[in-house]
């Protein structure tokens, strides 16, 4: 490894564990290893810190503890509320969605629809990158049975507005039999925004550890009192019956911690929000044909995504990895997969420009002379991709 | 993920930049996965005396673009029309499988550039 300092800016993907949270999930690992369901002392400790995590996610959420269900992943809390819909209800269901959520909304809604289970709306984006409520509120059918809009994009940034949303499905729901479940997989919004389940009047929400801070391989999944879903897991009967496998102690105690901390980090937000909006000035100034995408208000304060013309994604990330820059490409080339970003053309880009675009995340970590060096040298290599390219 | 001969390529591609008076050229381009590239080439004598590029891609399409054009510079038209995606690929120690039609991108490209001068003579390759 290169001893040159590193420049994290991929938050997006995952975060550090804080050091205060890791010091917290230890003991767990060694002295305090026992299974929370046993009855003797060592067990009952593990369960009483497991509880108190319960505490610490609802108070974040305004919540009550025993709405909150801890998970494996916030993709499996995804998974968790389309599938456990199912067979509570007779009829084939309707889920609206979004063309721009997370794979773990997207795949489980695709294979129901692929064995003729649900029927599914997607809406679509404006040039903000956000839904229209007006659209959301045409697709409602009397056999909807849930929407699931995601709070916060994970690759443009870009913020929905969850709480228009909330109040529309709340006023709808008042005048319904069958109720719509408002769900919103809230991954990347819960480090930056407000997430007060009662003020947004959201039904459910996913949640993960190791976006903010936290252990990786736990999720949560906040599921309103008085909504049933059936279990995704079964067997021993953890989480209320309606999580089965042993609990993930440590990891529950990280992602309480971790929560914790991300209240009392809310202060640092602003100086986020500030570094993210020099870099962003500072590549538009200096770099032509660069654009930003996706609304600069409607955005998480730590996200900048942008496209430059005639320089390929990867070998972007490719040349900053070069000199320790840690970021990510719009695109999905460096994946498994060739095809564009779904997110990029569905905010209306050209397939070459979305296979032309970087998410840089910010984190907590980050510091205005981390910035200075992007600056610095991002200018030079996409001049270099630009003659390689002959664009 | 890339092997350091490919990472090479990208980093100090040879031959690369727009050709002034080219005999031909190939433009081959993958709007799936957005690579355009383009090879051009000076014939002599039958010979590919001169080749550069200029590509818009991945770092795979950039190192297999370089690399084709190291492999195909003083070749026959005949010896440079055989060289196969494998070959560019076993060049570069190896590439990744779903960067794989990048070099066969690479060799299109090249294939193109030569019928193209091909199609200038009355001489069929």
């Amino acid at each position: 490894m290169n001893k040159k300092k590193s420049i994290y800016l991929d938050n997006a993907a995952t975060t550090p564990v804080d050091s205060a949270v890791f010091k917290k999930m230890q003991p767990y690992f060694f002295e305090q290893y026992g299974n929370p369901s046993s009855v003797y002392s060592l067990g009952e400790r593990a369960n009483y810190a497991v509880e108190n995590a319960r505490e610490q996610v609802a108070d974040f959420l305004n919540c009550s503890s025993n709405e909150i269900y801890f998970t494996g992943s916030a993709s499996e809390s995804d998974n968790w509320i389309i599938y456990g819909l199912l067979s509570n209800r007779k009829k084939k269901i309707h889920i609206i969605t979004s063309i721009i959520e997370h794979k773990a909304i997207l795949e489980p809604c695709r294979n129901l629809k692929e064995k003729g289970l649900a029927e599914i709306t997607y809406l679509p984006i404006n040039e903000s990158g956000l839904i229209e409520i007006n659209s959301l509120e045409k697709a409602i059918k009397k056999n909807t049975a849930l929407v699931s809009i995601m709070y916060a994009n994970s690759e443009i940034g870009t913020v929905q507005p969850i709480e228009e949303i909330g109040a529309l499905i709340k006023k709808i729901n008042s005048k319904r039999k069958e109720k719509i479940i408002f769900h919103t997989d809230a991954v990347q919004a819960v480090n930056y925004l407000n997430c007060d389940v009662q003020k947004l009047s959201i039904d459910s929400l996913s949640l993960s550890g190791h976006k903010i801070y936290g252990p990786k391989g736990i999720g949560a999944l906040y599921l309103r009192n008085g909504i049933s879903i059936n279990p995704l897991i079964r067997g021993g009967g953890q989480e209320r019956k309606m999580r089965s496998g042993t609990e993930n102690t440590p990891g529950i105690i990280g992602l309480g911690e971790a929560i914790k901390k991300v209240e009392q980090s809310k202060s640092k937000n602003q100086s986020i929000k500030k570094l993210r909006n020099k870099l962003i000035t500072g590549i538009l100034k200096d770099i032509p044909n660069s654009q930003l995408n996706g609304s600069l208000e409607k955005r998480l304060p730590n996200n900048a995504h942008i496209s430059f013309d005639g320089a390929e994604g990867e070998s972007i990330v490719m040349e900053l990895s070069q000199r320790n820059i840690f970021v990510s490409t719009g695109s999905a080339c460096a994946s498994n997969s060739l095809s564009p970003s779904s997110v990029l053309i569905a905010l209306g880009l050209s397939r070459e420009q979305s296979h032309c675009s970087i998410r840089f995340t910010l984190g907590r970590q980050t510091t205005s002379s981390d910035i200075d060096f992007v600056l610095k040298v991002l200018p030079g290599i996409i001049s270099r991709l630009r003659k390689i390219s002959g664009r | 993920m890339y092997s350091k001969k490919v990472i090479e390529h990208f980093q100090k591609p040879k031959n690369m930049g727009k050709m002034k008076n080219p005999d031909a050229v190939g433009e081959v381009g993958n709007p799936n996965c957005g690579d355009v590239m383009k090879l051009y080439i000076k014939v002599k004598n039958d010979k590919i005396e001169d080749i550069s590029f200029e590509t818009m891609g991945c770092v795979a399409a950039i190192s297999t673009s370089s690399m084709i054009t190291d492999m195909a510079k003083g070749k026959t038209l005949a010896q440079a029309m055989k060289i196969s995606y494998n070959d560019v690929a076993e060049e570069l120690g190896k590439l990744p499988p779903v960067k794989m039609h990048c070099a066969d991108l690479a060799v299109k490209a090249l294939q193109k550039a030569i019928k193209n001068y091909a199609g200038t003579k009355t001489k069929t390759y």
